[in-house]
């Protein structure tokens, strides 16, 4: 009789959970629209919202399934993507909801405090090995990336390599927790991770977009200024046809109150 | 009587019960097999180009098709004269849609970007030199250049290729060689490691340690064995890591070596298990002829029990192997990921598992990408497949002699 009980209290979860609108995606977006669904639903009783994480590419596969009402994701869409949303009868609407700066980061004991998007470019395509080539000292460089199919990856990729691929060599940890523990560990290392993560175990690099002209410093100030070059958008995705039903809470977050939260997360606010 | 009948009856039900569960169990791993197999197999029906997009050239140039890493060399710009992949000695110009969207202004374009397509086919036809990698969408039938046939993965690419470029545009590069020989690295590392500690334990847990200390260290070894291996991966980032990189004076820690060292310690309680279980089935009857033969308790060991349980401890081995090969989480932290064919101990590999791990979450489904991890899959399978086989006929020998 208990087990019964049991089992129709399950199917009465699952069936709440399938009223209540489904958030899914991305992992770097993931802890700010958690941090976003808690207050909003907090302030409307009556919303149901699941956030769950997976990455951006499972984010768009469950959109273009019906599975998911907002895709979260730290990269645009992809064309075919797009494409399979348009053969199911679908048009995916997309809203910048913050941004994200990526900050170069090197091993404490590294002497060299900036570099440019050139200097960094031959770095990561393997062009320059040596910390010497760049006014350090006779070592060897050690670079670290994100996961081939992580969004942080791919913009890095496209935005300070100019559509290069990494060097074959190239050490890719799972996580930003992972890449920073390795550099803080290993003298030659240098790498990139999301502002918000970086800890006083590693130290920060200033870049210049300008070939050496302006080097500027990784800070929330610069990035909002416009000044910092590295910074990439945060995207929720969804079907033109739900908007009625997603709209409140993409709303929520594109409010002050919305909006101040993503600084609390670590985050840049758009505004 | 009626009683049992009802017996009988029970007996029944137990009994359809356990064909039906064995039948359930064994329809699971086949159809988990077949659809490894089915999604992975579409690879070799894909073009090596990103889907939705097209290649082409101007109609003047001679070069009919471009392998898949030409065509990554020559955006990379590390192949930058036609002369080189068997065109005119002219420079190779690589076109994207945004150069070409930045040759023009927006209005020559449209808003709707209905004119696009002219303007893709004009810097096409304007430079003799270009290579273009547009959406196909925007191609129409008036378009001056000449599109390069699509080519799909082929086999032998997939199996001998160097390189690991799973999300390289235009041309993604799926070269299983790097990945595979990782895997055998890091795990033969591993089964050297662990063999002879593995044995050392098991041999002093059968015959050598008595029954308390034998009751204090089976359970805490079969510990081991329920430790999360994302623990393991972080105990072996943060102790076993920098410790190699300090001992050997390398530039990086993450190594073949820390995943042998960790994999070695997760294969642990495996080897240790099956092989001490082997041993104590040797029949008292034979050991204690040995030693009234005069031979003292360590020749006892190694000439009538170690021989005695050969076939069990192999068994050991290979199961070890086997947890070793198909270990992801642990090694995704330790080893650096690299996809280079590794040659020495002391460099970053890049395993199987951990690609999958790794990859298959950010892949868009369905794409080439997502079946290429899905075959991936389908090989860790097979490798799995034959060591357990191989196990199983070696544990059913017939004893020697």
């Amino acid at each position: 009789m208990k087990r019964f009980f049991l089992s129709l209290a399950m199917i009465a979860i699952i069936a709440s959970m399938s009223m209540a609108q489904k958030i899914k995606g991305s992992d770097t977006v993931l802890p700010l629209a958690q941090k976003e669904a808690e207050v909003y639903m907090k302030k409307n009783p009556s919303a149901k919202l699941t956030v769950t994480g997976g990455g951006s590419g499972i984010g768009f596969a469950a959109l273009i399934e019906g599975t998911t009402d907002i895709a979260m994701a730290s990269r645009s869409i992809k064309f075919d993507e797009k494409m399979k949303m348009q053969n199911g009868g679908k048009t995916s609407k997309q809203v910048i909801i913050a941004k994200d700066a990526l900050t170069v980061i090197v091993n404490p004991s590294n002497k060299v405090s900036k570099l440019t998007r050139e200097q960094l470019e031959a770095i990561f395509t393997g062009k320059i090995t040596n910390w010497k080539q760049v006014g350090g000292a006779d070592l060897t460089i050690t670079a670290y990336s994100r996961e081939t199919t992580s969004g942080t990856y791919e913009f890095f990729k496209e935005h300070v390599l100019k559509n290069k691929n990494y060097k074959s060599g190239i050490l890719s940890m799972p996580a930003t927790g992972a890449i920073i523990q390795s550099i803080s560990q290993t003298p030659g290392a240098i790498g990139y991770v999301g502002m918000a993560y970086v800890t006083k175990n590693v130290k920060e690099i200033l870049v210049s977009f300008d070939g050496g002209k302006n080097y500027v410093e990784p800070t929330v100030a610069n990035s909002k200024a416009g000044k910092y070059p590295i910074v990439r958008p945060l995207y929720f995705y969804y079907d033109a046809k739900k908007e009625a039903s997603v709209k409140p809470f993409v709303n929520f977050v594109l409010s002050a109150e919305g909006q101040a939260l993503i600084d609390k997360v670590g985050y840049l606010s758009l505004k | 009587m009626f009683k049992r009948k009802k017996n009988r009856f029970i007996e029944t039900i137990v009994e359809t019960l356990l064909r039906f569960s064995g039948g359930i169990t064994t329809l699971t791993i086949l159809l988990i097999s077949i659809f490894l197999f089915t999604e992975g197999w579409g690879l070799f029906n894909s073009s090596t180009v990103e889907k939705g997009y097209i290649l082409c050239v101007n109609k003047s140039n001679p070069v009919k098709n471009l392998t898949p890493t030409q065509i990554k060399e020559i955006f990379d710009g590390n192949i930058t004269s036609w002369k080189q992949v068997g065109g005119s000695d002219i420079p190779i110009v690589p076109l994207r849609m945004d150069d070409v969207a930045s040759m023009y202004t927006e209005e020559e374009i449209g808003t709707e970007f209905e004119h696009l397509p002219a303007k893709l086919s004009e810097a096409i036809e304007k430079e003799p030199g270009a290579l273009g990698f547009f959406p196909e969408q925007f191609i129409d039938i008036k378009f001056m250049g000449r599109v390069l046939p699509a080519e799909t993965i082929t086999l032998k690419e997939y199996f001998t290729g160097k390189e690991w470029y799973p999300t390289a545009t235009p041309a993604s590069q799926f070269g299983l060689l790097p990945l595979l020989l990782g895997t055998l690295w890091v795990s033969l590392g591993a089964i050297l490691l662990a063999l002879p500690f593995g044995m050392a334990v098991a041999i002093y847990m059968a015959e050598i340690a008595n029954n308390r200390v034998r009751k204090i260290l089976k359970p805490v070894i079969e510990l081991l064995a329920g430790i999360p291996s994302v623990v393991y991966g972080f105990f072996g980032l943060i102790v076993i890591v920098p410790l190699i990189r300090s001992l050997f004076n390398l530039p990086v820690g993450e190594t073949a070596l820390a995943g042998s060292i960790v994999l070695a310690i997760m294969a642990l309680p495996t080897i240790i298990t099956v092989a001490e279980d082997a041993m104590r089935t040797t029949p008292l009857a034979m050991k204690e002829s040995s030693l009234a033969l005069g031979a003292t308790h360590w020749q006892t060991i190694y000439k009538v029990i170690i021989p005695y349980a050969s076939s069990g401890i192999m068994a050991a081995i290979v199961l070890g192997i086997g947890r070793a090969i198909g270990e992801t989480m642990a090694v995704l932290m330790v080893t650096g990921n690299a996809a280079v064919i590794p040659h020495t101990f002391t460099e970053p590999v890049r395993t199987i598992p951990a690609t999958i791990a790794a990859e298959l979450g950010e892949a868009s489904v369905g794409s080439v990408q997502y079946q290429a991890l899905f075959m991936l899959g389908a090989i860790l399978f097979v490798l799995t497949l034959g060591i357990s086989i191989w196990a199983e006929i070696i544990r059913k020998e017939p004893q020697s002699d």
